[in-house]
């Protein structure tokens, strides 16, 4: 859930040479974690520096040494490792290619080449950090139309450019300088990746000549990025500048799509070379199907109106082929209830009778249920995330599955498919829609009904004297109107902020689901805010995702940018914590938070902040943060050990869901 | 997934783009993966823009879907094809530095001709053999000459291209 790198924890080891791993212990059994911690101790590690995560919460386990050694901690010196402190309607495909660039009698200079190029591709705003090996693209943007958006971070310009990918359909934009800078994207690029989410990160490099030679701030980007893009390039040739520009943009945007790094050395920047240039795209083996077969689409039409309890299994993909609409279409016609993964709330509006809100992990218990006693499932731009199917074996067991999805190797990944429809849902529902009978099927509805009444989704604040988070979030989302686009960080507040906001529309709420980045929302904010001007954007965040990239707070204050944050202030890195309670006998090994006083941060960048702690000012302050034209952050002190209902246990099935405890 | 656990070989050829990079997604996608790489073979093909990557491997079949699949997925991928399904011509090459003392010359270069592999160099207590053929030949061949004592050996992997259509209905037809 969080983002993993290593667990925090500061130790002393026991004597100057420490034993090797003792024959004479009698321990015969050895946990994984524990091999790996006597390891660490036999090497005479001391300290380690890192961040808390579900996938190594085993090691934290055998790291935790109680309240007396934290203390003890405290005392020596030692420095704890913590948190580091650190318009719809998609865009068109540049088609035609009536550029300046293909036209004869000019002399092109590499970084206006780029910059050209990326003005025929309609780019209206990008993000990005300035650095040495990007000084010729930086000086070809000096005066351009594109409004340059500096970020603070270059994590913070990934975030933004894919967050402006998800807010308006566009190509997000994001460049930054080599090594540091270009290493800083990678969690921005596996964030876009897991996410299909269509970006271009153009980086600078080193001088062709000294590539490989270990230069001042050179990196192998299109090495390292490899398995985090959807395609990388390294420019070779001034001559192959345009093309792969627009290629880029071009994989970015079309089939599944994704982040494309372009890496341009910066003598290539700097080089001239006379026009016209050939924007002529050769990529013979990029051929996305976007039309479904019609053979297939018919097999999945017979399925569905020969069901009697279907479901539809909605993911981000409808977002991105922008087929609510059709969706919408198909569920009422048919009578089918919907339910949406993470990536696809707001694909169906919420507040419908049909909507079976989120699914999995922490879905609600009628879409778990609905799912589990289905006869057919049907799977629309959505992958069988293991956060989705808990124990594979079981999910949908009895169900027959049709599986909607343009990339091929989705289907039949994780669960066995019976019929398989590869294209743009967009496309293949125009067609399935043709073929469906309508039905009210109202036995199937009753019981959804049923299942709807007796396990709504709950929390209980007229008995807690603290405010509870998802009061806050559902009073965000009722007086938003939903009509407010939302960015999350990850753990709790992102899953109270999927079940309890309330979605209406696509693109409404924008969070980082398959890679789960911690610290995505408040430059994703940002991203959101300057791709809809006319929106309300609020960040709901939690106190340790907040704190991993505030320094964003600098960007929002320079560029006026009206983001209402709502930070979820539990002093827990809250989901973790909710594992080792759950899990690890308590034992809430480095998951504690130290907390800086918030509104005196957001003060000292000249941001309005508001703190909160009674919970009857909640729904006033929401209302004047709404009203407030700029930036405010809204501090909320909540309930510190609240849990996330319902949950489905790792590797359990989903009809296995633990329905929660009101307390 | 695991319903079929039989491990089977495959023998898949892609025509990739002849661009810097390409051998990096390709066998970075094996290695991210996890999928396995028996050999792998890259080479210049009749289009001096197309080279052609010979990759063996071995998985159950939804392995071996997923491994087409995602290998279809990669941008400078132009044709993916299993060549285990269809009648294909399939070649390994093999040197072979075989220990042999002046009195087994006859007797290793006559075992050379058999497989119809050429002696191409000799030295004072050895030969080297190079032989050609589909990998069971070629394994059968490394089978007999290890008694005689293997010091070095080097193998190509596996190329490959399909067999042209008349004779792959003449194959069948017999």
């Amino acid at each position: 859930m969080a983002e993993c790198t290593h667990s925090s924890c500061a130790r002393n080891a026991h004597a100057q040479s420490p034993p090797p791993l003792p024959p004479q212990e009698v321990k015969s059994v050895w946990k994984g974690a524990e091999i790996l911690y006597r390891e660490l101790q036999d090497q005479g590690v001391d300290t380690i520096f890192g961040y808390t995560g579900a996938a190594i919460l085993p090691l934290l386990d055998v790291l935790y040494k109680g309240q007396e050694k934290e203390n003890y901690l405290s005392e020596r010196i030692n420095h704890m490792g913590k948190s580091q402190t650190k318009r719809p309607a998609a865009q068109p495909a540049a088609q035609d290619c009536n550029s300046p660039l293909t036209e004869p009698g000019k002399n092109w200079k590499g970084a206006e080449i780029l910059h050209q190029s990326l003005l025929d591709e309609n780019v209206k705003d990008m993000f990005g950090y300035t650095g040495g090996a990007v000084l010729p693209i930086f000086d070809a943007l000096y005066k351009s139309p594109i409004n340059f958006i500096l970020t603070r971070h270059e994590q913070g310009g990934a975030h933004a450019a894919d967050a402006y990918a998800r807010a308006t359909g566009k190509v997000g934009v994001v460049l930054a300088t080599s090594g540091p800078g270009a290493t800083n994207l990678v969690t921005g690029l596996a964030t876009a990746h897991m996410d299909s989410i269509p970006m271009v990160a153009i980086t600078g490099q080193v001088r062709s000549d000294l590539i490989g030679n270990d230069a001042f701030q050179e990196a192998d980007m299109t090495g390292i990025t490899r398995p985090i893009t959807k395609h990388n390039v390294l420019v070779h040739d001034i001559r192959d500048l345009a093309r792969t520009i627009r290629e880029a943009f071009h994989i970015a945007r079309t089939g599944r799509p994704g982040p494309v790094l372009v890496d341009i050395p910066v003598d290539i920047s700097n080089q001239t070379t006379a026009g016209p240039l050939d924007k002529e795209m050769a990529l013979p083996g990029y051929r996305p199907r976007f039309k479904g077969h019609l053979r297939q689409i018919q097999l999945a039409a017979d399925a569905i109106n020969k069901a009697q309890n279907p479901v539809l299994y909605v993911g981000g993909g409808v977002i991105i082929s922008e087929a609510s609409d059709l969706l919408r279409e198909l569920a009422l016609k048919a009578g089918i209830p919907v339910t949406t993964t993470l990536m696809g709330l707001g694909a169906f509006d919420e507040n419908h009778p049909l909507a079976l809100k989120m699914l999995g992990m922490h879905g609600t218990a009628y879409a778990n249920y609905a799912v589990q006693e289905c006869d057919l499932l049907i799977a629309i731009g959505a992958r069988f995330d293991d956060r989705v199917t808990g124990k594979v074996e079981t999910f949908a067991q009895n169900a027959k599955i049709i599986h909607i999805d343009i990339d091929p190797a989705s289907i039949s990944k994780n669960v066995r498919v019976d019929i398989p429809v590869v294209g743009d849902a967009k496309q293949i529902l125009t067609d399935l829609i043709k073929m469906i009978e309508p039905n009210d099927r109202s036995v199937w509805l009753d019981k959804i009904k049923e299942w709807k009444q007796k396990f709504p989704l709950r929390y209980d604040q007229e008995n807690c004297s603290n405010i509870k988070p998802q009061y806050v979030i559902e009073s965000l989302g009722r007086l938003a109107n939903g009509d407010a686009i939302v960015t999350t960080g990850v753990g709790q507040h992102q899953m109270w902020t999927a079940q309890f906001f309330n979605y209406n529309t696509p693109r409404q709420l924008i969070t980082s689901g398959g890679l789960g980045t911690m610290g995505f929302g408040l430059p994703a904010a940002i991203g959101a805010q300057v791709g809809r001007p006319d929106k309300i954007v609020i960040d709901i965040d939690g106190d340790a995702s907040f704190s991993m990239t505030l320094m964003e707070l600098a960007t929002i204050a320079q560029y006026k940018l009206p983001i209402k944050i709502a930070l979820i202030r539990n002093t827990f890195q809250g989901m973790v914590r909710q594992w080792q309670e759950m899990f690890y006998g308590r034992r809430y090994s480095q998951t504690k938070m130290v907390l800086p006083d918030f509104c005196k941060i957001a003060e000292g960048f000249g941001i309005k902040a508001l703190c909160i702690q009674d919970k009857t000012q909640v729904q006033d302050v929401i209302r004047e943060s709404l009203k407030y034209p700029g930036p405010v952050l809204m501090d909320f002190e909540v309930e510190p050990e609240e849990n996330v209902w319902p949950m489905v246990a790792p590797a359990k099935s989903l009809h296995e869901m633990e329905l929660g405890r009101l307390a | 997934m695991n319903e079929h656990k039989n491990i089977h070989k495959s023998v898949l050829g892609i025509l990739v783009q002849n661009q810097p990079g390409v051998l990096s997604h390709v066998a970075g996608m094996f290695a991210a993966r996890g999928f396995n790489i028996d050999s792998l073979v890259v080479g210049r093909t009749e289009d001096p823009t197309i080279s052609r990557m010979v990759i063996v491997t071995s998985g159950d079949q939804a392995t071996l879907e997923q491994i087409r699949k995602q290998l279809g997925k990669i941008v400078t991928v132009v044709k993916v094809r299993n060549y285990s399904e269809e009648e294909c011509v399939e070649r390994d090459l093999l040197l072979i530095q075989i220990h042999c003392p002046s009195e087994k010359r006859t007797e290793l270069s006559q075992l050379a001709g058999v497989f119809r592999g050429t002696v191409v160099d000799v030295g004072p207590r050895s030969v080297t053999v190079q032989l050609t053929g589909p990998e069971k030949k070629i394994e059968a061949f490394i089978d007999l000459a290890r008694p005689y004592g293997i010091l070095q050996m080097a193998r190509t992997g596996v190329i490959a291209i399909p067999r042209a259509q008349q004779i792959k209905e003449t194959s069948v037809s017999e």
